[in-house]
């Protein structure tokens, strides 16, 4: 446990990625493998699942601290992580732990928790803490909790591990993809030299496409791109393979229950296929926006009339893998003429295929693109003819240029502290528009401020204060600030009767005053016009 | 002995727009703007500003805030606890600890005895006076660090983290750079660094003209150079480099190509800060009170009521009521929180 302790503090103690990934593959070197697993468990960002009420944490905290309740929230406020506030609150070690590895600690310790008694729980951790250095206690609390945040990416660990084993990053990120055990038996078969053999229910990792960025014409000519539209829905992944049939979202989510409709069309193409694409509610022939497509995803219990009042399809774009053979590396235009067959040779009506849009020109696209919103889509995808299906964001291949966002003129009024790197900073705001004669809550948004107009709005937070509700602080309503999003969608929670999505800060409007913001009209009139 | 609330208390001063001020004594503590008579507690640019007709300081304090008020400012020092009076009020400086120079004031009238703190930290501080406690019946504290999360590793410790930092950066020949306030912090760091090498360091215009001050008042500290008088074409391969804040993230910096960057602080207590600003190390050095000590103090002070001034207020002023010392708020103008960390 003090080498992953001592792991976890040089990586926070470098901003440099290549020293971090460095730091990973010494640990990794010297760990067994089950050390090693566990830790890459942590790194990874996953965590130990109900080991115990964050209640009793706090509650032990304060007892060892001696820290009235009130002090001790004012205190976690100020911190930001509650890892953290506990290790910086809690008196300096009596006596030292006997050294236990990293494995023995989860396994042994840390584990069994879950089935002790919350009495039990707190003197377990008032045992080990009074027993552990300040850093000690706070790494203690991480495992605990979970949220390790220490800058280090999936990529990272990735380029880490890759380095050790001598095996593609590429491989390493397929291995390490949806669901897995931290054994040592799952780290020495993610290190082992690859031999073709897959796991049926692996998905590839997916190719991510980059905003445009500059013009469009900068790209040359376009005939050498394929041009669809970006489809608003789920990305997913389709698998068939040796009778299985699964579907993984891009959050490495297995949804394959969630839509059984099209995992029985996946399950009647030829095995060995894999299918990258979009899940879109599609009714009457043409396709729904987003928000109908969300009223199905959060169900728990998916009934025959959701599934009638939502119908989906998956509309493919790519294909990854036929008759068994890995088709990555090949160039787009040929994995999609293989699509393109396969699709029409299977012919299954909830398997579309993301029609090409014919275009001459880039002024010609450019003007399609303005009838994005019509088309129920984000804009426009940009994808290389010549290009291969490469590995998570990388730039220049496949470019999203998505239509420019709705836009309004809101309020703030509420203001809450950030997380993590931004934990002491008040980030988060709430913004209101006008209904009738009252201000009502319409979007959060967390970003879009440059560091300096951040730290400049944190002042004018703890000046303009008009009164407190436990982190949250209540401001004058002073200040405009244009506000994008890309939907409206009815929303009986809001006060305002509808809600907008993906809200993002797009500039402060110093030259507008709190009556001259929209009001829950206007902002419905958008609507209309899209 | 029975607490009382402040209402009891003749108001020895009130909260004016100019800062502090004592009508019995017609005079302001720390004004931000000019006035006739100002009792200055130490030369931090928040405390000390130009165009006062009177300026009045502790002794070893005088040299700092010469150096920060415009030519020919009328500056009267005092040794530490020698009284003099303006109006009805006897006022004397006691030393907050702070940085060189900076003193707490004590007030006596015939019916009471106020002590205002100043800025103050009770850490042993190789470069200022210890902080004396000084008895009275009514006192006023700052908070800046005024929560439990705040507390303090010895100075000897943090030192000791620098100098391996500087060391492992020198091995990897790297030019180490340390971010921290110009005036008190630097010198501290220079002068505590001398328990563990003789080397030199190289530091920032900004830091070497509070470094020359400091040295004229015997301060033992590192030899020092002013990165200016260095041959910009060098690589810095293995130096410590002391600049203020401010310079992070400016063209001054570019010359250290291969760098590593850490900033000392009572706030890189909490790795969220450290992380925001984008430091890759930091090192806890406060030159305030941390929570602890701001306990501590207020007992020592024996007074019977305790006036909060700056950071925390909504918090010590609570904790201090639920513990049976009378309490409340001071307010004075808003400052910036931490530009003198």
């Amino acid at each position: 446990m003090k080498a992953f302790a001592e792991l976890f503090k040089q990586l926070d103690e470098t901003n440099s990625s290549s020293k971090k990934v460095d730091h990973i593959v010494e640990y990794l070197k010297k760990a067994t493998p089950e050390d090693a697993a566990w830790a890459l468990f942590f790194l990874t960002g996953r965590k130990l699942l109900r080991l115990m009420p964050m209640k009793i944490l706090r509650e032990a905290a304060r007892e060892l601290s001696q820290t009235p309740e009130w002090l001790f929230e004012e205190s976690y406020s100020a911190v930001g992580d509650l890892a953290e506030t506990i290790a910086l609150l809690l008196p300096a070690p009596t006596h030292s732990l006997q050294e236990i590895s990293l494995d023995s600690w989860v396994k042994d310790r840390l584990l069994p928790l879950r089935e002790k008694s919350p009495l039990e729980q707190k003197e377990e951790l008032l045992a080990w803490w009074s027993a552990s250095s300040s850093w000690e206690i706070f790494v203690l609390n991480k495992l605990v909790t979970g949220s390790f945040r220490t800058g280090v990416s999936q990529s990272l660990v990735m380029k880490a591990l890759s380095r050790n084993s001598k095996i593609t990053e590429a491989t390493i990120a397929h291995r390490l993809m949806g669901k897995w055990d931290p054994t040592p038996d799952f780290y020495r078969k993610l290190i082992e030299p690859a031999d073709g053999e897959k796991d049926p229910g692996l998905p590839y990792p997916f190719y991510l496409a980059s905003p445009i960025e500059g013009e469009v014409t900068e790209l040359g000519s376009i005939s050498d791109w394929l041009l669809e539209w970006k489809w608003d829905g789920i990305r997913a992944q389709a698998i068939k393979r040796n009778g299985n049939v699964f579907l993984w979202s891009r959050g490495e989510e297995l949804i394959t229950e969630r839509f059984p409709e099209i995992t029985e069309s996946i399950a009647r193409l030829p095995p060995g296929t894999v299918l990258d694409g979009e899940i879109l509610a599609f009714v009457d022939g043409t396709v729904a926006p987003f928000s109908l497509l969300q009223t199905r995803i959060g169900r728990k219990n998916l009934t025959a009339r959701i599934k009638e009042q939502v119908p989906v399809i998956l509309m493919v774009y790519d294909l990854l893998e036929e008759n068994g053979e890995d088709l990555r590396e090949l160039p787009l235009r040929d994995r999609r003429k293989r699509l393109e067959s396969l699709l029409v040779k299977t012919d299954l009506p909830l398997l579309k295929i993301s029609p090409e849009i014919e275009s001459k020109s880039w002024d010609d696209i450019t003007k399609l693109r303005e009838s994005s919103r019509t088309r129920k889509v984000e804009g426009i995808m940009l994808k290389r003819l010549d290009s291969s299906y490469r590995v998570g964001r990388k730039r220049g291949d496949w470019w999203k240029w998505k239509v420019d966002p709705f836009t309004m003129d809101a309020v703030f009024i509420y203001a809450q502290p950030g997380h993590g790197r931004r934990a002491t900073l008040y980030t988060d705001y709430t913004f209101a528009i006008w209904k009738g004669p009252d201000l009502v809550p319409i979007a959060k948004a967390y970003s879009g401020l440059t560091d300096p107009e951040i730290l400049e709005m944190d002042r004018w937070i703890r000046k303009h204060t008009v009164e407190k509700f436990g982190p949250v602080r209540q401001v004058k309503p002073e200040l405009v600030f244009e506000i994008a999003f890309e939907a409206i969608a009815p929303s009986p929670r809001h006060k305002a009767g509808f809600a907008v999505r993906f809200p993002r800060i797009l500039r402060r409007r110093e030259d507008k005053k709190p009556q001259d913001a929209d009001t829950v009209d206007t902002v419905k009139g958008l609507m209309h016009v899209a | 002995m029975s607490r009382t609330s402040p209402n009891s208390f003749e108001p020895l001063l009130l909260s004016r727009p100019e800062g502090l001020y004592c009508p019995a004594g017609d005079f302001y503590i720390d004004p931000s703007k000019p006035v006739k008579n100002a009792v200055i507690t130490h030369g931090h640019g928040d405390h000390a500003s130009s165009g006062s007709e009177n300026y009045f300081c502790l002794q070893e304090g005088e040299s700092i805030l010469r150096r920060r008020l415009i030519a020919n400012s009328k500056i009267t020092p005092f040794e530490k606890g020698t009284s003099f009076t303006l109006g009805d009020v006897a006022i004397s400086f006691h030393p907050a600890g702070h940085i060189l120079g900076s003193s707490q004031i004590r007030m006596e009238t015939s019916k009471t005895v106020w002590v205002m703190s100043g800025d103050y930290k009770r850490d042993p501080d190789p470069t200022c006076e210890a902080f004396e406690p000084v008895e009275c019946d009514v006192f006023i504290t700052e908070a800046t660090f005024g929560l439990p999360i705040y507390r303090w590793e010895p100075t000897s410790e943090i030192a000791r983290q620098i100098f391996e930092w500087w060391e492992n950066n020198k091995r990897l020949g790297k030019t180490s750079i340390l971010f921290c306030y110009a005036l008190g912090k630097a010198q501290r760091v220079l002068a505590e660094l001398m328990a563990y090498t003789q080397q030199g360091v190289l530091t920032h215009g900004a830091v070497e003209g509070i470094v020359e001050v400091y040295r004229k008042e015997k301060i033992p500290m590192l030899p020092t150079r002013k990165v200016s008088e260095t041959d910009p074409k060098s690589d810095y391969a293995g130096e410590l480099v002391i600049a203020p804040p401010s310079s992070y993230g400016s063209p001054w910096l570019r010359r250290f190509k291969n760098n590593d960057t850490a900033f000392a602080s009572g706030w890189m207590r909490i790795r969220g800060n450290r992380r925001r600003k984008g430091y890759d190390r930091g090192f806890v050095l406060s030159d305030h009170a941390d929570w602890p000590s701001l306990l501590k103090t207020v007992e020592e002070t024996k007074a019977k009521h305790v006036y909060v001034t700056h950071g925390s207020i909504d918090i010590l002023v609570p904790y201090l009521n639920e513990r049976g010392i009378s309490s409340s708020a001071l307010a004075t103008d808003f400052k910036l929180e931490d530009d003198t960390e």
